[in-house]
């Protein structure tokens, strides 16, 4: 197996882009991470995107080829494109399968990109849409919601540990925090506990404010072997593990409902991978679909003791300065979460940070970084490691 | 909410809580399963009736409903383990206010939903306190 680096990377920006179709955000994002490379499209070997439900939300299948059709990549290029799906994972899936395909020696230069256009449908097809990752004969028949599904993860969670709401809460004012120093977010405005507390119920105990919201966005990165990579650029990043795990795909079958098994075993083979463990990650981008998912999954990944998730962040262990900082992008909450997207979303803005080039969000002396993508209520997860050096 | 079809093919489990259990290690599944995840191809599947009764592990009170589910809210809906040891998501029947983990219920038959105006209407399983 061949080293794998990273040599460019960019997103659009995230939000209601009402003016602009799939397509046009798709070739945004990727142009943009060439461009930041400093490669043609004659040098593609191959192209994966991430896309949980083109069919559903823009009514359109064939991501893969209308992706490189417009990208210029397909009429005289040819160059292979396959779409990757995985419910809201389906990014960091195709980032797999890119860092597969160079790692194998198949494809030297690979693009890995991940796109979702959500807001050309209303909000309860979007829903409708997004109630498709979990079971949908057996939970979503039931009169089950995304949300609701996650409200169930929280109340065992509060009910077992003692886990509150201003617990969860304060990992969407930490988001909203960070989000407001990163200029693609879709929400940039800071907010309280208070306001948290005080939104509209969704899903008890989940306030509308304790869930990521429905977006557009496309995000981009290319893969080179890192033998390679410097002829490109002076600053490649790392990727030192990739690890994937499945799960039950209803919360009802799981061996305990308040630990997401697949996050715990993708990350054990992501440690074993990079032989690190996670005391030396700088930072993580981890899958904030809900308040609860960020708290469940920094125990998961071994960033707090099982239990005390709540307490770690409210104890400002996970801002930016802290001990790990934990989605120092604004997360899903507030960047958003165009679902195919968010897995390579999360993995730029480790580059960036890597790279030193994440401004007013910077962690200082960031060696090591985390990506961590699920998809549904935690039947897929993938996880990533990156790092500066070699 | 569904085509006709893909409900009705699983009447049996949706009215009368039929699954299956693999006579070679003795595990319940429902919703049923042809193919045992314990044995995996040494297992052999055969029918189950369940009783019904079951304890609440996890719940939650739907204010933004799903598709089909607009006019019930709001509603419960809980993760019950049945006492063969499955565990199912379904609507729980009670005053919201007194739902709790570790709650008994028991099965019920009930209207589940609705395709909309003079579309299908949906019934099936839903669970009640146990002493109701």
């Amino acid at each position: 197996m061949r080293d794998v680096a990273i040599i460019g990377v960019k997103n659009t920006k995230f939000g209601e882009l009402w003016g602009k179709s799939l397509r046009d955000i798709v070739v945004e994002a990727g142009a943009g991470a060439l461009e930041d490379a400093g490669i043609g499209g004659k040098e593609i070997d191959s192209l994966y995107v991430g896309n949980m439900s083109g069919g559903r939300f823009i009514d359109q299948e064939h991501i893969g080829a209308l992706i490189a059709d417009y990208s210029g990549l397909s009429k005289n290029l040819h160059v292979p494109a396959t779409r990757v799906e995985a419910a809201c994972a389906s990014g960091g899936l195709a980032l797999r399968q890119a860092i597969m395909a160079v790692a194998s020696g198949y494809n030297d230069i690979v693009i890995a990109a991940g796109a979702e256009k959500m807001t050309d449908v209303g909000s309860e097809e979007a829903s409708s849409a997004l109630a498709a990752a979990a079971d949908r004969e057996w939970e979503g028949m039931a009169g089950a919601t995304f949300p609701g599904i996650y409200a169930m993860i929280a109340r065992l969670h509060m009910h077992r540990y003692g886990t509150t709401s201003e617990q969860l809460a304060e990992v969407a004012v930490k988001n909203h925090k960070n989000g407001s120093l990163n200029p693609i977010a879709q929400y940039k405005n800071r907010i309280t506990v208070d306001d948290v507390l005080n939104s509209i119920m969704v899903a008890d105990p989940l306030h509308i404010f304790d869930c990521s919201p429905i977006t557009d966005g496309a995000s981009a990165l290319v893969l080179a072997p890192a033998d390679i990579a410097h002829k490109y650029t002076d600053t490649p990043i790392y990727i030192r593990a990739t690890a994937q795990a499945s799960d039950t795909i209803a919360l009802h079958d799981r061996r305990d409902i308040t630990t997401l098994d697949a996050t715990v075993v993708a990350a054990k083979r992501a440690y074993s991978m990079a032989k690190l463990k996670p005391e030396d990650i700088d930072l993580v981008e981890v899958h904030d679909c809900f308040t609860i998912a960020e708290i469940c999954a920094i125990e998961d990944l071994g960033f707090a003791e099982k239990g005390k998730g709540g307490i770690v962040t409210a104890n400002g262990e996970t801002a930016i300065g802290g001990r790990i900082p934990v989605n120092t992008s604004g997360g899903l909450k507030a960047c958003g979460h165009p679902v195919g997207a968010t897995g390579i979303k999360q993995a730029v803005e480790i580059v960036t940070q890597l790279r030193g080039e994440a401004g007013k969000r910077q962690v200082e002396g960031a060696e090591y970084g985390m990506t961590h993508n699920v998809g549904g209520s935690g039947a897929t997860a993938v996880v990533h490691i990156f790092s500066r050096e070699r | 909410m569904s085509s006709v079809p893909r409900f009705w093919r699983s009447l049996g489990s949706r009215y009368n809580l039929e699954g299956t259990r693999c006579k070679e290690c003795g595990e319940y599944y429902y919703p049923p399963r042809n193919f045992c995840v314990n044995c995996r191809r040494i297992g052999h599947i055969e029918p189950y009736k369940f009783k019904g009764t079951g304890e609440i592990i996890s719940y939650t009170i739907i204010h933004t409903a799903a598709e089909g589910f607009e006019d019930q809210t709001p509603y419960t809906l809980a993760i019950i383990q049945l006492d063969e040891g499955p565990r199912l998501t379904s609507q729980v029947i009670c005053d919201p206010d007194k739902i709790h983990i570790g709650m008994r219920v028991r099965s019920v038959f009930r209207k589940l939903g609705e395709d909309g105006e003079g579309g299908m209407i949906y019934y099936g399983t839903k669970f009640a306190p146990e002493d109701s």
